[in-house]
């Protein structure tokens, strides 16, 4: 057939034809195969030339994490070296909340290894709240060997648990010096932001504590050391594999105080049960030997966060614990104020010591009757007795001869009414009445009858025992007046070298020796023949003092103050200010008693017992309670 | 002078093997072994064990070189339904890993039937346009087009997305390469780009996050992204002369991830740099220009389109390796040829190289 022998005959060209086809069609590919293998070779040339610099840096950084080491924190001593607060290591269990999946019953498992109170849990608790999932968060602190053991036994069934290595800051001596040393705590997110605005927030990357209150706090920057940095290279896990450099951290400074530890400790237990507080100064350099706030707390509980409910009894307790009532309390000074008074009225002219007034038991102002406490009164009264019977009429008479201006430009001299600089946060600056703050609190003019209670250290008078102490200090001091300040010096433990705050004279007063001696020996014979003499009897040494007692509450001109008909709390405070010894003075010191009635009864045995350490180094028997 | 009896034997036992094809595949091979030294950290027993797969590939090739091409043609059809078969069973009764369907239990062994359809697939096509050589029409690039689409799209529902295209491919290249006109190629390319859209639509979300990532692979660096991320990190800091074998950082400190397996040419480029690159893609190039001239001069349609497809699929291979690697492709699993470690992916090769070789030497001597 023709159709069998064309198609042979196409067959046999198609095959050449085919072959033909095939192959330039294999072309094709091999073009298509070169032109994608150029295309991953400009890719190599961009990834490897071009971006080579790129892709080298994230590959540095990938590999490379910079891991803050936290330093050690100063420690705190007092004048003799007494530990105050230092650092120990112990074991803490710690939660990572997100890689744990059940919270609650990882901690209950915990709890049957080792012992988690309910306080540790409520304190996690809170902790978590504040706290970002990923961080690692304390649940118990402390732990004992045996329990770390236990721990380790049981720790394939707590993923997310770790037990870690800590140093773990205490306060020894509890709330004895809760007032003073402060304490530390967890960073917070405001102090993150503070740290953050003032540029220090690289230095604390690596730590969880910052100074919240007292020293802890004034002190921080010296305290807190420098963080060190450790570059290590890292698995795509996170984990270190190998350290590639160092620098060490730097440990903070350590703090050498004034404070008299076991001064501090006569005066915290001479108050017994009673609230009040104790500031002793020495008033040659203003160095703060004693401050005391009664009641503590205990600092230790703060440092890795307090607990709610510990915090609540803190909180709303009567007795206000965390009120440091030395700083930041204000009371009127009450009779302590008249030796100021006094030499006010000398200062200004306005009296000679010999001058004396006829004490009738009051002093009439506008119709008004400003009693006495003595009933009939002192009879002649010369700047002399009126400091050793405390005369109120005496002090009446010479506020109003005064005037308030110029009480209270006199009493801003011994820094009345305004912040010591003392370095401690939380200062008070207390109230020194003038017709200005009057204007200025309630824009309302000064009335001069409003004058005579503030010659008896009342009316609008308020201020802190600070101040009191630093006044009663620049007084024995004769007019030279120091800034208050609890740290001696700093040391830097690497170089041993050695920051004294020098002792700076604020301001001299440029009082006349004469005035200062006539209040001085004034203040000297209250503790031999006056009020205080009772608390001073048979003293080695010779001592200067003034009672003071303060109303609380107003009493009507007309009834008489009874104090077992007034409600404990709103009886009045007792306060004594002294020095000693006369010739030259090693200590001066302000105690104020809440609450506890006169001046001489309650505060002045207290002050007795502070002196006798300092300066004979005698140890109380029992509390200064009156009795 | 004769030569000695064990060169005798030596040379009547490589009389079917290829110079060309083993010379480029032993440096390869020695290549990858360099590298999976590096990227196994020093853990010699995968690299012996790697040894021990090379072996077994090399028998597997050679076993294949000495088998004629047309005993392979009379293996097409019923491979080629065995593993649809499994394929079917994959489909009905597989084990879902990862959230994926595509292995299959048979008693005593698990296996992922789409490997088998890699080599089933253009077998069959091969084997199909063979015998309708003389008459080749438009219905039968229509049934190779079904013959095709019937396991990819069994694959793509496991789902194994680059699997189905890797195999798409290979039968495209054999549609090719058997002649389908222009005309239809065309038409195809515009109704492809015109279909994307509806692609896309019927994706899976991960393999839509997998080609969004490639876009942009900062949008999850954590994800999906991680993978293209890390290992265009490796490529690129090794620059032009690369860190240094075994000084990896992205390879050492486990930022790459499958570093020994699929990702094994990022540890290479960050150790060896852009240099030695070229000098490995010139090797890749030189294998495949040695299959293309076998390929050329096959003598059969069944052996060219065959050759075609095996010097075209392993071709496919290296480059969507090195772009998934190099972050020009998004991340399907696919191994380097001849360089990541893995036996299946070696003996696969291999096997292919085999019936090169097979083809190659067979050519003169009468086949059926």
């Amino acid at each position: 057939m023709p159709k069998q022998f064309i198609n042979a005959g196409v067959e046999i060209r198609d095959a050449e034809q085919e072959l033909q086809r095939f192959r330039y069609r294999l072309g094709i590919l091999s073009i298509f195969i070169l032109s994608l293998f150029c295309l991953l070779i400009i890719r190599f040339i961009y990834l490897q030339i071009f971006q080579k610099e790129h892709y080298t840096t994230l590959a540095e950084s990938n590999r490379i994490s910079v891991l803050p080491i936290a330093p050690h924190r100063g420690v705190i001593v007092d004048r003799n070296g007494i530990m105050l607060a230092h650092n120990y290591s112990a074991y803490t269990l710690e939660i990572t909340p997100n890689k744990v999946e059940d919270l609650e019953s990882t901690i209950n498992a915990l709890a049957a290894i080792v012992e988690i109170t309910p306080r540790d849990r409520r304190r996690f608790k809170k902790l978590l709240g504040e706290s970002k999932r990923f961080e690692s968060l304390p649940i118990r602190n402390r732990l004992t060997d045996d329990e770390i053991a236990r721990f380790a036994a049981n720790r394939y069934r707590l993923p997310g648990v770790e037990a870690k290595a800590r140093l773990f800051r205490q306060y020894p001596q509890g709330d004895m010096f809760s007032h003073v040393i402060g304490h530390i705590g967890r960073i917070n997110t405001r102090e993150i932001e503070q740290l953050s605005d003032d540029g220090r927030l690289a230095n604390y990357r690596g730590s969880d504590y910052i100074g919240k209150a007292g020293l802890e706090q004034s002190y921080e920057q010296y305290l807190h050391g420098t963080t060190g940095v450790e570059e290590v290279e890292v698995d795509s896990g996170g984990r270190a594999v190998r350290t590639l450099s160092r620098s060490a951290p730097i440990s903070g400074n350590n703090l050498t105080l004034h404070l008299d530890a076991r001064l501090q400790e006569v005066a915290y237990n001479a108050f017994g049960d009673r609230r009040g507080a104790l500031v002793a100064i020495d008033p040659a350099t203003g160095g703060v030997l004693a401050f005391v706030s009664k009641p503590g707390f205990d600092p230790n509980l703060f440092v890795d966060n307090i607990d709610p409910q510990s915090w609540t009894e803190l909180n709303t307790s009567i007795n206000k614990p965390l009120l440091n009532r030395a700083l930041a309390g204000t009371y009127p000074p009450g009779s302590t104020f008249k030796p100021f008074m006094a030499l006010a009225g000398l200062f200004y002219g306005k009296r000679t010591p010999q001058q004396a007034i006829s004490d009738p038991g009051y002093f009439m102002f506008g119709g008004h009757r400003f009693r006495d406490d003595k009933e009939g009164g002192h009879g002649a009264v010369n700047l002399f007795q009126s400091l050793v019977v405390s005369c109120d009429t005496y002090y009446y008479m010479l506020a109003n001869d005064l005037g308030i201006d110029a009480i209270a430009n006199f009493m801003t001299l011994f820094g009345f009414g305004s912040k010591t600089g003392i370095d401690l946060k939380g200062e008070a600056s207390g109230i020194l009445p003038s017709s200005e703050w009057k204007q200025r609190r309630f824009k309302q003019k000064w009335f001069p009858g409003e004058t005579i209670s503030v010659g008896i250290g009342q009316g609008y008078n308020s201020y802190t025992p600070l101040q009191l102490a630093v006044a009663t200090a620049t007084l024995a001091n004769n007019g030279i007046a120091f800034k208050p300040h609890i740290v001696n010096h700093v040391e830097n433990i690497q170089t041993k070298a050695k920051t004294v705050i020098e002792p700076s004279p604020t301001r001299d007063l440029q009082l006349k020796p004469e005035h200062l001696e006539a209040v001085k020996q004034a203040m000297i014979a209250v503790n031999k023949e006056g009020t205080g003499s009772r608390a001073f009897i048979d003293a080695p040494y010779s001592s200067a003092g003034k009672t003071g007692t303060a109303q609380v509450i107003a009493i009507k001109q007309d009834s008489k103050y009874i104090e077992s008909q007034v409600a404990e709390r709103h009886r009045d405070h007792a306060l004594f200010i002294a020095y000693a010894p006369t010739e030259k003075p090693k200590i001066a010191l302000a105690v104020i008693v809440e609450n506890a009635g006169f001046g001489a009864r309650a505060a002045a045995p207290i002050a007795r017992l502070v002196l006798d350490y300092y300066l004979l180094g005698k140890l109380p028997k029992q509390p200064a309670t009156d009795e | 002078m004769s030569p000695p009896l064990f060169q005798r034997i030596l040379q009547y036992l490589a009389r079917h093997l290829d110079r060309g094809l083993i010379i480029g595949l032993i440096m390869l091979m020695a290549t990858g072994l360099i590298v999976l030294t590096s990227a196994s950290n020093g853990n010699y027993m995968r690299v012996l064990s790697q040894l021990l797969n090379m072996t077994v590939a090399f028998a597997v090739m050679w076993g294949f070189a000495n088998i004629p091409p047309h005993y392979l043609m009379r293996l097409a059809l019923p491979l080629f339904m065995i593993a649809c078969g499994l394929l079917l069973g994959v489909a009905v009764a597989g084990d879902v890993v990862n959230g994926a369907r595509r292995w299959l239990h048979l008693g005593v062994t698990r296996i992922q039937p789409s490997e088998l359809m890699k080599i089933a697939l253009p077998l069959m096509l091969a084997w199909y346009f063979n015998r309708h050589e003389a008459s080749l029409n438009t219905r039968n690039y229509i049934t190779a087009a079904l013959i095709l689409l019937f396991p990819v799209l069994l694959i793509a529902r496991q789902p194994d997305l680059g699997t189905a295209l890797l195999i798409m491919a290979s039968g495209c290249y054999v549609i090719f390469l058997a002649g389908l006109s222009w005309r239809i190629i065309a038409g195809l390319a515009i109704s492809g780009v015109a279909s994307l859209p509806f692609l896309w639509s019927k994706m899976h979300n991960y393999q839509q996050q997998r080609i969004l990532t490639l876009l942009d692979p900062s949008e999850d660096p954590l994800g999906s992204g991680y993978h293209t991320i890390q290992s265009t990190i490796a490529v690129g800091s090794g620059g032009i002369l690369g860190k240094g074998w075994m000084n990896g950082t992205q390879t050492h400190l486990d930022f790459i991830p499958e570093r020994t397996t699929d990702f094994i040419f990022a540890v290479f480029a960050e150790e060896f740099g852009l240099f030695v690159n070229l000098i490995l893609i010139t090797l890749f190039l030189f294998l495949i220009a040695r299959a293309l001239v076998i390929t050329s001069e096959a003598t059969t349609l069944f052996n060219r389109l065959i050759a075609g497809a095996i010097t075209m699929t392993f071709f496919t291979y290296v480059f969507v390796n090195m772009g998934m690697v190099s972050g020009i492709l998004p991340v399907v699993g696919v191994p380097l040829p001849l360089i990541s470690y893995g036996g299946t992916s070696l003996v696969s090769i291999c096997l292919g190289f085999g019936i090169l070789m097979s083809i190659h030497s067979h050519k003169r001597l009468p086949n059926y």
